[in-house]
């Protein structure tokens, strides 16, 4: 097994703030809004993608962003964890706080946010390392090398991911050998690892089939027990499975956001309407 | 016509070009590959020798290494006749190697039985019969029959005592040397101390004694080498030559000697082996005509080692500046052009380049600074292996960034961001994702620039290699490894040995035997980073690699 020999700095600030966790978390009552968007736009140089987004996230529950494609749903989801700011050329303006820490003030640290807010991409991107180094390195680049620890986690965190028993027995092997839906709920376990306040999905499924989708749908519902999740759909079943509140967007506008079970059943919108009985999309 | 004009539009024409084009290519390489490997390989091989009586009655014995037709242009026999290229050795006894008897003039040819050949100190083999082995004047063996018998046990003893006084020679008066070379050092430093002012007596006393001490072990020693010499040096062998001239060899100057005409192929073999054993092992004799190639071998691996060092490193980082950091633009354009066009200069200006900066400015300035004392001596400021190496590093490093970068860009972006979003910085997704992941791709650049780094020749030249290092890089000497020291290196030697010894038609197959040695390293450098690199890329084998 390749284990990672760099540290961090033990004063860089870096270090896994579970305490935080455990502070905040009993405090908060379930239901209650987590992340607050106010008035966000977004633009790529000349192209405004994002108009006016204001809504609040309730913690510990599973919120949904549908649309069609290019409506903005992943660019939005991408500002809560500041994942945009690896593109040239953004200009973000309006506030986003989670758990009341603005992620886009000057004083805000990039990695903290990102620390906090865990992600689970489109297409499954493990790194090319053993499945042991894959979910414990959010804890090895936080500076964390202590072998017990690190065993533990990563023990917890393929359970959380229901993953553990299909790879107990091979930890040393590489990440990528694992089937494809494997492969993203292992993405998960190291989201999970370092026990992050938010989980963020953009099309977690969309490249998995019906049988691995319906995993991690069942894991989706058993992690919004700890977990604020935010996930991106283009799949309105999936939407109304696992969500507790959807989110509809249109053209970077978001049209309508209410509770799930409203929304498929008596949309407020006509756009809604259309869109998730399938007239456009 | 028809059909010739179908078989056009078709294509066909195209698939017979292509294919003759590869084909010839295949075709020259192999035949690249046979020259050499026949041509070296069979140096080595023990060779009947035969006794020529000439119609006008002198006699010639040697192994026949050639023949060709007689030029004689303007006359009706141009090229009719033949005439054979004879290697009779005994340089010592002839003035010359080789001999060309026209074939008309050979009157009988027979193969002598108790024929040997000898292989020596110096002059080259000694072809001829054994007559007898003495010890000061008293006779041990007469007759070819009982020298025979005796020969065998006469080189082995031969072989220990030579390996004795090279103990002596070498290990033991070569460290007292180096010791004195060291403290004369020391006494020069302390004189430079002095001029400045400072009390340095009791440490100069020191050094006296030191000295003192080390010449009197010095003389010791060569005492006791001159009683070895002595006491090893007393056995003669004689033999005679095949037009009857007797020469007497010291037995502990005989290397191999081997009846030619008595070999079973089983003989030929082991001599053939221990040849090529002796050529690995073995340094150089004879200004490079004899003898192995063993500190050639060792200075060219160690060089592409210290080259390989050096050129991953930086080659890398400047890969990783230019594709990670670098605003992309015009300027980082613009390099990138500079640094493929690096690899495109002549070898020789990297030498010239190597000579003129590291040797003589940073190579001076070193000695200015901190070898004060060995000056106007120069111990870095001439070339030697670490110039070499950087040189070549230098004339490597394009083809190292160039491959690292593609390497890098290969990366897919989705792993790049999975590592931002879970909280690393820059930094760490390049150490710890960026980096391995590329690392197949960078081994590839390595393996690229050690293929050329091996071969080339013009830059050291002028940046550390010599015709004969009389030591090795590495020793037993603090620090053990000498990057000031000049080396020897194979592709050098092929040229040295080939044109410029001083008896080019026995070296000639040298140069082939040493080319094969030359390509193996290459090829066995090359084996252990492709072995490296597929290991890794088994480690985490998936389809986006």
């Amino acid at each position: 097994m390749s284990q990672g020999t760099t540290k961090a700095p033990p004063d860089s600030g870096l270090r896994i703030r579970t305490e935080v966790k455990a502070a905040v978390a009993p405090a908060a009552d379930k239901g209650e809004p987590d992340i607050t968007i106010d008035a966000v736009n977004l633009s790529y140089g000349d192209n405004h993608v994002l108009h006016d987004i204001t809504m609040a996230i309730d913690d510990r529950r599973v919120t949904a962003f549908i649309g069609p494609s290019g409506c903005g749903k992943s660019t939005l989801l991408r500002c809560l964890n500041r994942m945009n700011d690896l593109i040239d050329n953004v200009r973000i303006t309006g506030k986003i706080t989670v758990k009341g820490l603005d992620i886009n003030a000057a004083t805000t640290d990039v990695i903290e946010v990102r620390r906090r807010i865990g992600m689970v991409f489109q297409k499954s991107n493990p790194f090319p390392k053993s499945i042991y180094e894959n979910v414990v390195y959010g804890l090895r680049i936080a500076g964390i090398n202590d072998k017990a620890t690190l065993d533990e986690a990563c023990e917890r965190s393929l359970k959380g991911a229901a993953l553990w028993e299909e790879v107990k027995d091979r930890l040393d092997e590489s990440g990528l050998g694992l089937s494809g839906g494997q492969m993203q709920r292992l993405c998960i376990a190291r989201a999970i690892a370092v026990e992050p306040e938010v989980i963020l999905m953009d099309e977690p499924c969309s490249a998995l089939d019906p049988i691995a989708t319906l995993k991690i749908e069942e894991l989706i519902y058993g992690l919004k027990d700890k977990y604020t999740i935010v996930i991106v759909t283009h799949n309105l079943q999936q939407a109304a499975r696992v969500s507790d509140k959807t989110a509809f967007f249109w053209l970077g506008r978001l049209v309508e956001y209410s509770p799930t079970a409203d929304m498929f059943t008596k949309p407020g919108d006509k756009l809604t309407e259309d869109y998730i009985t399938g007239r456009f999309g | 016509m028809n059909a010739l004009v179908k078989s056009w539009r078709r294509g066909d024409p195209m698939v017979w070009f292509t294919g003759s084009a590869l084909g010839i290519c295949i075709l020259m390489i192999v035949g690249l590959v046979l020259v050499i490997l026949t041509n070296g390989l069979s140096f080595f091989w023990p060779k009947a020798l035969t006794q020529l009586t000439l119609k006008d009655g002198s006699v010639l014995m040697g192994e026949l290494a050639s023949s060709e037709p007689i030029p004689n242009p303007g006359h009706p026999d141009h090229l009719q006749k033949q005439r054979l290229l004879v290697r009779v050795g005994n340089r010592d006894v002839y003035g010359f190697d080789f001999k060309w008897v026209p074939e008309g003039d050979i009157a009988k040819q027979e193969r002598p039985r108790d024929a040997y050949f000898v292989e020596r100190r110096e002059y080259g083999p000694l072809l001829g019969t054994p007559v007898r082995v003495k010890q000061g004047d008293k006779i041990l063996a007469e007759g070819a029959a009982a020298v025979e018998l005796a020969l065998p046990g006469l080189i082995a003893r031969a072989a220990e005592d030579r390996s004795a006084i090279e103990r002596i020679e070498k290990h033991e008066i070569g460290d007292i040397n180096y010791e004195i070379e060291r403290l004369r050092l020391e006494s020069r430093a302390l004189d430079l101390a002095a001029s400045r002012g400072q009390d340095v007596a009791e440490k100069r006393a020191d050094v006296e004694r030191a000295t003192a001490a080390q010449k009197a072990l010095f003389q010791t020693k060569t005492d006791e080498l001159a009683q070895l010499t002595e006491r090893v040096a007393g056995t003669w062998v004689a033999f005679v030559t095949a037009d009857g001239q007797e020469k007497e060899l010291r037995s502990l100057d005989i290397y191999r000697s081997y009846a030619a005409n008595q070999l079973t192929l089983l003989g030929r073999l082991s001599v053939y082996g221990g040849r090529l054993w002796a050529f690995f092992i073995e340094g150089p004799r004879e200004s490079n005509t004899e003898g192995g190639i063993f500190p050639a071998i060792f200075g060219t691996v160690m060089m592409v080692i210290i080259m390989s060092i050096i050129v991953v490193p930086l080659g890398v980082l400047a890969a990783l500046y230019l594709r990670e950091y670098a605003k992309q633009g015009l300027l980082v354009r613009i390099v990138r052009i500079a640094v493929n066009n690096l690899a495109g200069v002549p070898s020789i200006v990297f030498g010239v380049f190597g000579l003129g900066f590291f040797v003589y400015t940073v190579g001076g300035t070193i000695d200015a600074l901190f070898f004060p004392e060995a000056l106007p001596t120069p111990t870095f400021g001439t070339g030697g292996i670490l110039w070499a190496a950087l040189t070549l590093a230098l004339l490597t490093v394009p083809v190292v960034i160039v491959s690292s970068e593609e390497a890098l860009a290969a990366v897919p972006r989705s792993m790049r961001e999975a590592s931002l979003a879970m909280g690393a910085t820059k930094f760490q997704t390049i150490l710890r994702v960026v980096l391995p992941a590329a690392a197949p791709g960078i081994l590839t650049g390595l393996i690229l620039a050690m293929a050329r780094g091996a071969g080339e020749v013009a830059p050291l030249m002028l940046t550390g290699v010599v015709k004969l290092a009389p030591e090795l890089p590495v020793d037993g000497f603090f620090p053990f490894f000498h990057f000031d020291r000049k080396f020897m290196h194979l592709g050098f030697h092929i040229y040295d040995v080939g044109f410029q010894s001083p008896n080019v038609e026995a070296a000639k197959p040298m140069v082939y035997t040493t080319t094969i040695f030359l390509l193996l390293i290459v090829v066995l450098l090359n084996l252990t980073a492709i072995v490296v690199r597929n290991r890794l890329r088994e480690k985490y084998k998936t389809g986006a690699f």
